[in-house]
């Protein structure tokens, strides 16, 4: 029964994680840093918030993160893929936009620096059987819960069962190779990094949608912590979610144990140490595409 | 090719900063007119409350003073080939350092500042360090390992304040005087009420030593060189690790010292969350100042500036146009410039 309860409060916190470290092997395994989640998450976040909030169904909010989510990823593709820019810099650009834009939003929108007004959350479903399980019940009945499970099985196939994700990985290796075979860099990387944008968008709906507002920074390093994930999951999606869900479980212990005489501050820090001692090289060797961060430039021969 | 050509193509790519600049308060412009309020008088406003009174200047000065010193630290690891995003921490970890340094230390009366100081750097020199030799050792991706180390600095400052913070705050106690920095207007009477501080100065001495460091010395050549091109380096003899660890860990130096301005010479104590993203912004401020000592201090004063104009101006404008402005002077610069190396390209 605590253990239900403890597992079903890991998965919880690790679907955001988990949506956004998966956007962000997409969009690596294509060749693109994607720093960007933190920033894409916040909008995306927003987004879902003046969706629900002038429609009032959370489904459209839903559908304008996904846009808000790709708006800001293209904006990411913009500047990396077709004008070459640093992809570290440009990701850090975007957070910086984001945590901008979206109080200046807030202020405009809702007259407020610090957060928004209530919004409609996402529907409940009742599931037959599961219902009256305690944790999953409740679980298994969040359709983006569920929509995360279908989408790390989606996303696994999409990368390495399906022609596009073997063009992307291409691309993200060996793009002069790519380019060889008469498939266009520019277009398949800009498939990855906005593909990743629809992720991490639905990451901030999932957010805004469980806490039924928007806050100011409501994401709270969310999108470093799914990069860390996605490094130590080896840029595969479902080691992505695996490490997601490891983190998730940390957190939810570090949640139980506040207020104990336990430093639950430093559980906290886990998940960013583990992520350094696998770069390291200390757990497995975490090895990135190897053009992983470099722009393609067909002049450059 | 034709000489004229190359000085343009040069002249071109130097304009970069200056291009994304004006691109940015263009767009800033379309907003401001879009609320229904005039770009060019708002702009004016800001630009004579920030510049025109000696407070004003004061304000401003204030505000570039931790910009300064990210910016510079930014810049170091630039020079070196390093992306130093772990800024924002090593500040933090700096002003916590002063600020129980300044408090518990009880130095003598003339050592208590730099003592102070001392632990600033130190503080913020082995948060650097760290990312540094994993890098120069195992080689580690630094990006990665420095964001990750911006949130562990936060989680070990809150686990570490649990027993030092006064009750029901998040700030730590006041600092003992003798560890001070004493206030600028002390000097400087035209600059009378403005918190601008002896921190400044320090940041001017730290702009000036990164520059002799990095264009006069033999380390410095040699930090610039790995920068260029580690493999080419290490075959002209310079050994790429060392120089990395080292790059880092000074760059770590210079952010812990940025953390003394809040807490040395503002507010004399530490508080959670000071930093307030000073070392992100620190990006922009290396960025725009093309990672050259002078650049960055032009640069920090013109977001010093940009902030502090931007609280003057919040009643006719949001001050939170100042944050999306400074993002696009961040997207715009680093497309502005391979788009006019381009245009050079084609030119030459």
């Amino acid at each position: 029964m605590v253990a239900l309860l403890f597992f079903a409060a890991a998965v919880r916190i690790s679907v955001p994680y988990a949506l956004a470290a998966m956007g962000a092997a997409l969009s690596e395994r294509g060749g693109v840093i994607c720093i960007a989640l933190e920033g894409i998450m916040l909008a995306g976040a927003l987004g879902y918030v003046l969706g629900a909030y002038w429609s009032g169904s959370g489904w459209i909010g839903v559908g304008a993160a996904l846009l808000v989510g790709a708006a800001m990823a293209w904006l990411h593709a913009e500047a990396t893929v077709r004008f070459r820019a640093d992809q570290i810099t440009s990701g850090l650009g975007i957070n910086l936009l984001a945590a901008g834009a979206t109080r200046l939003a807030l202020v405009q929108v809702f007259h407020s620096s610090s957060n928004s007004s209530r919004v409609v959350g996402l529907p409940q479903w009742n599931l037959p059987l599961l219902a009256g399980v305690p944790g999953l019940g409740d679980l298994l009945g969040s359709p983006l819960v569920l929509a995360t499970i279908a989408l790390v099985w989606l996303v696994h196939r999409l990368l390495f069962r399906s022609v596009f994700g073997l063009r992307l990985r291409a691309t993200g290796e060996r793009p002069e190779a790519a380019a060889t075979l008469g498939l266009s860099v520019t277009r398949i990387r800009f498939g990855g990094v906005l593909l990743c944008g629809l992720l991490a968008g639905l990451a901030g709906a999932y957010l805004a949608s469980e806490q039924h507002s928007f806050t100011d920074g409501m994401t709270g390093g969310r999108g470093y912590i799914a990069l860390a994930a996605m490094i130590v999951g080896k840029w595969n999606p479902i080691g992505a979610a695996a490490a997601c869900l490891m983190f998730g479980a940390a957190e939810a212990l570090q949640i139980r144990l506040q207020g104990s005489a336990f430093p639950s501050e430093l559980l906290q820090a886990l998940p960013y140490l583990v992520t350094m001692l696998v770069l390291a090289g200390f757990i497995g060797r975490a090895v990135a595409p190897a053009a992983d961060g470099i722009p393609y430039d067909p002049e450059d021969r | 090719m034709n000489v004229n050509r190359a000085r343009l193509a040069a002249l071109l790519t130097g304009l970069s900063p200056f291009v994304a600049v004006a691109a940015a308060l263009a767009a800033g412009a379309v907003f401001i007119a879009a609320i229904g309020e005039k770009p060019l008088e708002i702009y004016g406003l800001l630009a004579s409350q920030a510049f025109g009174t000696g407070y004003g200047i004061g304000q401003t000065l204030f505000r570039a003073t931790p910009l300064l010193f990210t910016g510079l630290a930014v810049a170091l690891g630039f020079r070196a080939g390093l992306f130093n995003i772990g800024v924002e921490g090593q500040m933090y970890l700096g002003g916590f350092a002063a600020g129980l340094a300044g408090t518990y230390l009880h130095a003598p009366a003339p050592l208590a500042l730099p003592a102070a100081l001392l632990a600033a750097a130190l503080a913020g020199g082995v948060w650097g360090a760290v990312p540094g030799v994993l890098k120069a050792r195992f080689g580690a991706h630094e990006v990665i390992n420095t964001i990750m180390l911006n949130f562990v600095a936060f989680a070990l400052v809150s686990w570490a304040g649990r027993g030092l913070f006064e009750t029901a705050t998040v700030r730590t106690r006041t600092i003992a005087a003798a560890a001070e920095l004493p206030r600028l207007d002390a000097l400087a009477p035209a600059l009378r009420g403005s918190p601008v501080n002896a921190s400044l100065l320090l940041g001017l001495l730290v702009a000036a030593g990164i520059g002799v460091l990095l264009f006069r010395t033999r380390i410095g050549y040699e930090l610039r060189a790995v920068g260029f091109n580690p493999s080419a380096a290490e075959f002209g003899g310079v050994r790429a690790g060392p120089a990395q660890a080292l790059a880092l860990t000074l760059s770590g130096v210079v952010a812990g010292l940025g953390g003394t301005s809040f807490v040395l010479g503002y507010k004399h104590y530490f508080e959670l969350g000071f930093t307030g993203g000073a070392g992100f912004i620190g990006i922009a401020v290396a960025l725009l100042g093309r990672n050259h000592p002078f650049g960055v201090l032009v640069a920090a004063l013109f977001f010093g500036a940009l902030s502090y104009g931007g609280l003057v101006v919040n009643q006719r404008v949001p001050r939170e146009l100042v944050e999306v402005l400074t993002a696009l002077v961040i997207l715009f610069a680093i497309t502005a410039r391979p788009l006019l190396e381009r245009v050079a390209r084609r030119l030459a």
